[in-house]
């Protein structure tokens, strides 16, 4: 509101939302038609994956298009950081629902089948020995006997890397500030190798879970948290060494001035975002 | 940077739209995508109504006429589905995106391109939804609040329910989050906060809802979905996992959900009460911090909705307490509305009608609500047709009256002509006669024990079930009759609108012309708020 003097950017029509649309279209049919059994909806999922990522490269594209020619005023960069901003909280009750999901699965749920509160004949009828204990896949031993993922090993060193990159991404963020581009491009670049050995070793760990300790995404319900917590997590994961991997070479482009590189601030909110979930999953799916 | 701002003037600075198609594929501006989310909502309005006028068909008289129980199934939970996200939600995001840049005096949306995407994911969604009725297995019939383990017995419509339901969610997250953003990062220089006009404040509140409770329900879908294809066990017993604890996440979306779809009514009564009785809204802070209350109780009640299915004692005295303190600023509400009449120079002219009808028929609603609540009451109430008496009474002659209102309120602006004013009273009394011979009786046969869902029923329900049916039908023809009142306004049949509409309405709105021009407050308003009617 400062800035009255400058006109708001109202962009024109555009027609990426409505390939966004087809795209969308395609994929979710592709899916569902999958799912189904039919195998043509594998080709369509494909189809409209493509889609949507034609037009994340041309939407961004255009947008950063008019961000270096200089159109977007002070006013235009607060509604770009508001829209991220509650855009990430969108992304953490998304993750609340999981997370509500383990707690009450292990607090209540799995206490009141072991015959807790008034739910002594619900156990001795319909899971007559069952005891309530964490980790379990269930009274019905859903997915078969299986090993807990524990604290250390993998994910004690995933934690140390996403933290790391924390780090390296804030020195990089203060460098840009003051202007020092070399020190941005090797920091920004430590961020998103980081990120991408983390999911590696995640990976690593998923085939240790399936291959040695039948720990599948079957394993009952702590099978199910702990895989879809820490798969959506990766995801994320993913999805922010991407986007920091084209900030870096937005960076090398010459992209962002000191007080003018919203995508940068984006991105790394994004990526504390992520890691601010990891520390949770770090306590609450594989210490606690 | 400013000094490249000249140039890029001139590269905006168009007056009209496009021609052709590309104006509404491509659009931008939120006028034209207020207009296309109000289109949309209106033919949902009847693709939803004639679902429920198969269900009233159906339930004229006892025994089975019609359709086999299966197809009622699909009809009950279609419509549901069709009217909370293709009719209501889309009906109020339409009015939003009309009327929130004019009424805080922005030049559009914050985030223009987004608010085409999040429409054009809509018609998506729903050619989704309405494609499994001819699938193997039908439509799902499962209820919209897709329990498990009823709904994973859902046949190939079941993925394309899920995504459908992903994609409505993200379509309002981010129609949500272009609300706060222009609400927040674009008022005219000198509305602060609490200067801004009612219908903005309960949108702002409305957004944030949406944001916290959209990803939450996109993340119960998404469990069912892996249940049902990736032998997960969120909502399976012998898993360790609970049916009942997909009600809880379910519904921890589904209350805050039902003041989605009647925080933004508040705010168009708010207006439109003032505007015909002359008088500024009374108590404006007090109403703020009601809708605020309001919001922030919806997020710890939602249990009330799973009374039967069982949970602690404790529980269920918190979430009876907690329900019951909704009352208090819901009467804050009703209290401000009916003083800002007090002594009013008050007029009735057809949105006046329905924000009356609005303030009594959804205080009735308010008040089966409170008997709902009340733990060993709700034990007898519960999924029978009282509850489909009280969510009705506040979502049709609430949220639905409220739609209606701020249409006949704010369409003259739109197009520049009245609606004939005839007309318009035709419809409302129409309406409002209709609705509560439809859902009136509903009150009855719910405490004489009939249960919702179900397509046959014990002779002895069978007067009132006939009552409510006739005027079921009455109700949808009467609304054939708001479409003609629409599109006779749109075709500019009626008489020509001053700029300030009304007798000195209040709010910027009113100070563009009307019809408001493609472009509007492209450089902001020096002052935007009128305080007093002279």
């Amino acid at each position: 509101m400062s800035h009255a003097e400058e006109k708001y950017y109202v962009p024109h029509g555009s027609h990426w939302p409505i390939v966004g649309s087809a795209g969308l279209l395609f994929l979710m049919v592709g899916v569902s038609v999958w799912l189904n059994g039919g195998d043509t909806g594998f080709w369509v999922m494909l189809a409209g994956f493509a889609i949507i990522i034609f037009m994340l490269v041309g939407w961004f594209g255009e947008v950063i298009g008019e961000s270096e020619s200089g159109r977007f005023n002070t006013q235009v960069g607060m509604s770009f950081r508001m829209g991220m901003f509650w855009f990430i909280f969108s992304e953490v009750m998304f993750f609340s629902a999981f997370f509500g999901a383990l707690f009450y699965a292990r607090n209540m749920a799995i206490p009141w089948l072991g015959g807790e509160s008034n739910n002594f004949f619900t156990n001795l009828m319909l899971w007559d020995g069952f005891e309530s204990t964490w980790p379990t896949n269930g009274p019905g031993n859903i997915g078969g006997d299986f090993e807990p993922m524990g604290p250390f090993g993998l994910p004690l060193i995933n934690t140390v890397l996403l933290l790391s990159s924390s780090v390296t991404l804030t020195i990089a963020h203060h460098a840009l500030l003051k202007g020092h581009r070399s020190l941005v491009k090797v920091f920004l670049g430590a961020t998103f190798v980081l990120g991408f050995i983390f999911v590696f070793l995640q990976a690593e760990e998923y085939i240790e879970a399936y291959q040695h300790m039948n720990l599948t995404l079957g394993s009952g319900i702590y099978g199910s948290t702990f895989f879809m917590l820490t798969g959506f997590h990766g995801m994320h994961v993913t999805i922010g060494a991407i986007m920091l991997t084209i900030i870096w070479f937005r960076v090398l482009k010459g992209h962002f001035t000191p007080d003018k590189h919203f995508a940068f601030e984006a991105v790394a909110w994004y990526c504390h975002f992520v890691d601010v979930v990891w520390v949770a999953l770090y306590v609450f799916v594989y210490w606690m | 940077m400013s000094a490249t701002v000249a140039d890029t003037h001139a590269e905006h600075e168009h007056h009209g739209p496009v021609a052709g198609w590309r104006r509404w594929l491509y659009a931008t501006n939120h006028k034209d995508i207020g207009t296309m989310y109000l289109i949309l909502s209106l033919i949902m309005f009847f693709v939803g109504g004639v679902m429920a006028l198969i269900i009233r068909t159906e339930l004229f008289s006892p025994g089975l006429q019609f359709v086999n129980p299966a197809f009622f199934n699909q009809m009950t939970t279609m419509h549901a589905l069709i009217m909370v996200f293709g009719a209501v939600m889309p009906a109020f995001v339409g009015l939003a995106n009309w009327m929130v840049p004019l009424m805080i005096g922005a030049p559009d949306m914050a985030l223009p391109r987004m608010n085409n995407w999040s429409f054009w994911i809509l018609p998506v969604a729903f050619a989704m939804l309405a494609s499994t009725l001819f699938m193997p297995g039908g439509a799902p019939a499962s209820g919209w609040t897709m329990y498990p383990p009823l709904v994973l017995q859902t046949g190939d419509a079941f993925p394309f329910l899920i995504f459908s339901v992903h994609l409505l969610g993200i379509s309002s997250i981010m129609g949500a989050i272009n609300i706060i953003v222009t609400i927040v990062n674009m008022r005219a220089p000198d509305m602060s906060l609490l200067k801004m006009p009612m219908f903005v404040w309960t949108w702002l509140i409305t957004a944030y809802l949406l944001l916290a409770v959209m990803p939450v329900l996109a993340g119960a879908v998404t469990m069912l979905l892996t249940d049902q294809f990736f032998g997960t066990s969120f909502f399976l017993a012998a898993g360790g996992g609970d049916p009942v604890m997909f009600q809880h996440i379910f519904w921890f979306f589904g209350h805050p959900e039902v003041y989605i779809m009647i925080l933004p009514a508040f705010g168009v009564v708010s207006e439109i009460i003032p505007t015909f009785s002359r008088k500024p809204l009374f108590g404006h802070d007090s109403m703020v911090y009601a809708a605020s209350s309001i919001a922030f109780l919806s997020f710890i009640v939602w249990a009330h909705h799973m009374f039967t299915t069982g949970m602690p004692l404790t529980g269920q005295l918190f979430f009876m307490f907690a329900t019951m303190l909704i009352a208090v600023p819901t009467g804050v509400k009703v209290f401000n509305w009916t003083a800002t009449m007090w002594r009013g120079a008050m007029s009735f002219e057809t949105p006046m009608l329905f924000a009356l009808a609005f303030l009594f028929l959804f205080t009735i609603g308010g008040f089966s609500g409170l008997m709902l609540a009340i733990v060993p009451a709700d034990i007898q109430y519960h999924d029978s047709y009282f509850v489909v008496a009280h969510f009705h009474y506040v979502l049709v002659p609430g949220s639905v009256f409220a739609v209606m209102a701020a249409v006949y309120y704010w369409m003259p602006k739109w197009t520049g002509h009245y609606y004939d004013e005839r007309m318009g009273k035709l419809h409302f009394w129409l309406s409002t006669i209709f609705v509560n011979v439809t859902f009136f009786p509903m009150h009855f046969l719910g405490l004489a024990g009939m249960p919702r869902r179900i397509p046959d029923y014990s002779t002895q329900f069978a007067d009132f079930n006939s009552i409510a049916s006739i005027g079921a039908i009455g109700f949808g023809l009467s609304q054939l009759l708001f479409a003609y009142n629409v599109i006779q306004c749109v075709r500019k049949k009626g008489s020509t609108a001053t700029d300030a509409v009304w007798d000195q309405p209040q709010g910027l709105e009113w100070t563009v012309p009307s019809p408001a021009p493609y472009h509007t407050f492209e450089t902001p308003p020096t002052s935007s708020v009128k305080t007093t009617f002279s």
